[in-house]
């Protein structure tokens, strides 16, 4: 077996050892149901609304929870390792430090895929079956969801990831790990819709705008899933916006897909240079 | 054959902070050879270097002939390390943990249980880790370490923690692993552990290479006195200025090792069959405080 996958075997064995995939699997799956039972609240009715508008209230809710979820699972990986003392075993094995922790990397990941798929999926079927009518875009926009999900997921893991490579103790590393959620879902948003506040259309060109969201993975996510499918866009009160940012779908997700690469392989250059 | 491990004028420096100084060895095959210091003497770091995790500042590593960093994995698929405070995930069992270990050094896991049952842990085998002992830990930590029975091993500070059978059941199994020809570094900082276990020693202070060979060799490097005492039946002896009287009866004086006979040979005629005679060799213990003493910990 190759030692990449034997690293993430492990990685998974031990996270469900200590039931971290259940809890997020029932947590995720538990939000996703009573938002979905719920979501329609806002339009007069309590019951299963439809498929687009689980979508739109479960993508508000990815945007705060998986950043998190992840950040957690990530900071740890590399810090932790080294903290307990399991790290310097590991380096004198038979794997590269790339393996090593690409390894880790793919079996964090796994876990992360596995509870979004596995609870909104569950919450998507209960909405699919009791709903009205599922159309194809209904159901095409719901996948879509699921999957940049884990996309975000992915990329505040290899943030997290980062962050457990760069700081020397696991302290530092949790507080670092919640400054960027506090920044990437909260206070860049502010700051980015205060400037155009400020600016009212005068400096900032549509280019500009558009760039300044490919900036922020969470961004990326929010246009992709609330601005992609016009069914969704008009109960998200997005339609505007779809018509004013000139991004394609593909440019989000290769956003996204950035987001995952970029600090994934700058923490592997990282962790491969250090000397202990 | 080529010197197992060979270091040439290694020197690793953290910062300011040198923790290895132009050390100089080379090991022969088979060996049990023991690296001797206080905490943070650089045996940890010396152990680091040979293993290919960190590289040496200046000077050359060489491991089986290869450079350890740039070696790959075909050198680390040959050598066995049992790390000082040796962890694993303690959701795990024994067993489990094992298993991964033998998969990433591409051994089968079928030899697990027999390495299991070698360190007295097969009854645990499927019990979880965080349920072991300290001393059960440990010997997990060397069964991992013998996965693929290496070519080299080594062992940083193996039986810190371990209680006297332990100790003695672990270098029972240092001994069953030297009469196959494995060549074993370990580190520690108990001398007297050593007799009769270690081939060499390597004794390092701030650093440095301090004094190199067997413990019988250091002895002699070290000339330490012995000390001689004389317990008369009837009344203090007078023997001469040299000894001096530490109570009613009793009188001792030290020698160097060389002259020991010569005052034996004028003492035993001047004594009456029912004085008692005691001699005091330096102990282990003497000879570590000899190279090491005076040194505070960094």
């Amino acid at each position: 077996m190759n030692a990449i996958l034997i690293m993430a075997a492990k990685e998974i064995r031990e996270a469900s050892r200590n039931r971290w995939v259940l809890a997020t699997t029932l947590l995720l799956a538990g939000l996703a149901l009573s938002l979905s039972f719920l979501g329609s609240a806002p339009t007069g009715t309590v019951g299963v609304g439809s498929l687009e508008v689980t979508v739109v209230s479960l993508a508000s809710l990815s945007i705060f929870l998986l950043p998190l979820i992840a950040l957690l699972l990530g900071f740890d990986a590399i810090v932790g390792e080294t903290e307990r003392g399991t790290m310097m075993l590991l380096l004198t094995y038979p794997l590269s430090r790339e393996q090593l922790l690409l390894g880790k990397f793919l079996g964090h990941a796994a876990i992360l895929c596995f509870a979004t798929v596995l609870g909104y999926g569950l919450a998507g079927i209960v909405v699919g079956l009791t709903a009205t009518e599922a159309t194809p875009e209904a159901i095409q926009a719901f996948a879509t969801m699921i999957g940049s999900s884990v996309l975000l997921g992915c990329a505040f893991l290899a943030l997290g990831y980062l962050v457990s490579a760069l700081v020397r103790d696991r302290g530092a590393a949790a507080g670092a790990a919640v400054a960027i959620w506090l920044v990437f879902v909260l206070l860049y948003d502010m700051a980015v819709l205060g400037a155009l506040v400020a600016d009212q259309g005068r400096v900032l060109s549509r280019a500009a705008v558009s760039a300044m969201l490919l900036l922020n993975p969470t961004d990326a996510y929010r246009l992709l899933n609330l601005t992609s499918f016009p069914s969704v866009s008009r109960l998200a009160g997005m339609a505007g916006v779809s018509a004013q940012v000139s991004l394609s779908p593909w440019a989000l997700l290769a956003t996204l897909m950035a987001w995952i690469v970029g600090p994934l392989l700058l923490t592997v250059t990282l962790f491969s240079r250090r000397d202990r | 054959m080529t010197s197992p491990i060979e270091l040439v004028g290694v020197t690793k420096c953290y910062g300011e902070h040198v923790a290895v100084r132009d050390v100089s060895f080379a090991l022969e095959a088979g060996k049990t050879v023991a690296l001797v210091g206080h905490n943070g003497a650089g045996k940890s770091t010396l152990i680091k270097l040979m293993l290919g995790v960190t590289r040496p500042s200046a000077g050359a590593v060489r491991v089986l002939g290869i450079d350890p960093v740039s070696s790959g994995p075909t050198l680390r698929r040959r050598l066995g390390f049992l790390p000082e405070n040796v962890a694993f995930h303690p959701a795990s069992t024994g067993r489990e943990a094992l298993d991964f270990f033998a998969r990433l050094k591409g051994e089968p896991i079928s030899a697990n249980m027999a390495l299991l049952e070698r360190v007295g842990l097969a009854a645990a085998a499927d019990r979880r880790i965080g349920a072991y002992s300290k001393g059960m830990r440990q010997r997990l930590g060397l069964a991992q370490a013998l996965i693929g029975s290496p070519d080299i091993l080594f062992l940083d500070e193996p039986t810190t923690g371990l209680d006297p059978a332990l100790r003695r059941r672990f270098y029972e199994i240092l001994g069953q692993l030297r009469n196959r020809g494995v060549t074993v570094l370990l580190s520690s900082h108990a001398l007297s552990e050593l007799q009769g276990n270690a081939d060499r020693v390597l004794v390092l202070n701030a650093g440095a290479l301090i004094a190199d060979g067997s413990l019988s060799a250091l002895r002699n490097l070290a000339r330490l006195p012995v000390r001689i005492s004389v317990c008369a039946a009837h009344g203090t002896p007078d023997l001469g200025l040299e000894w001096r009287e530490i109570e009613e009866g009793r009188v001792t004086r030290v020698c160097e090792p060389g002259e020991k006979m010569a005052v034996l040979k004028t003492l035993l005629p001047r004594l009456d069959p029912a004085d008692a005679l005691e001699i005091d060799e330096p102990g282990l213990d003497d000879l570590y405080a000899h190279f090491l003493g005076g040194e505070v910990e960094q």
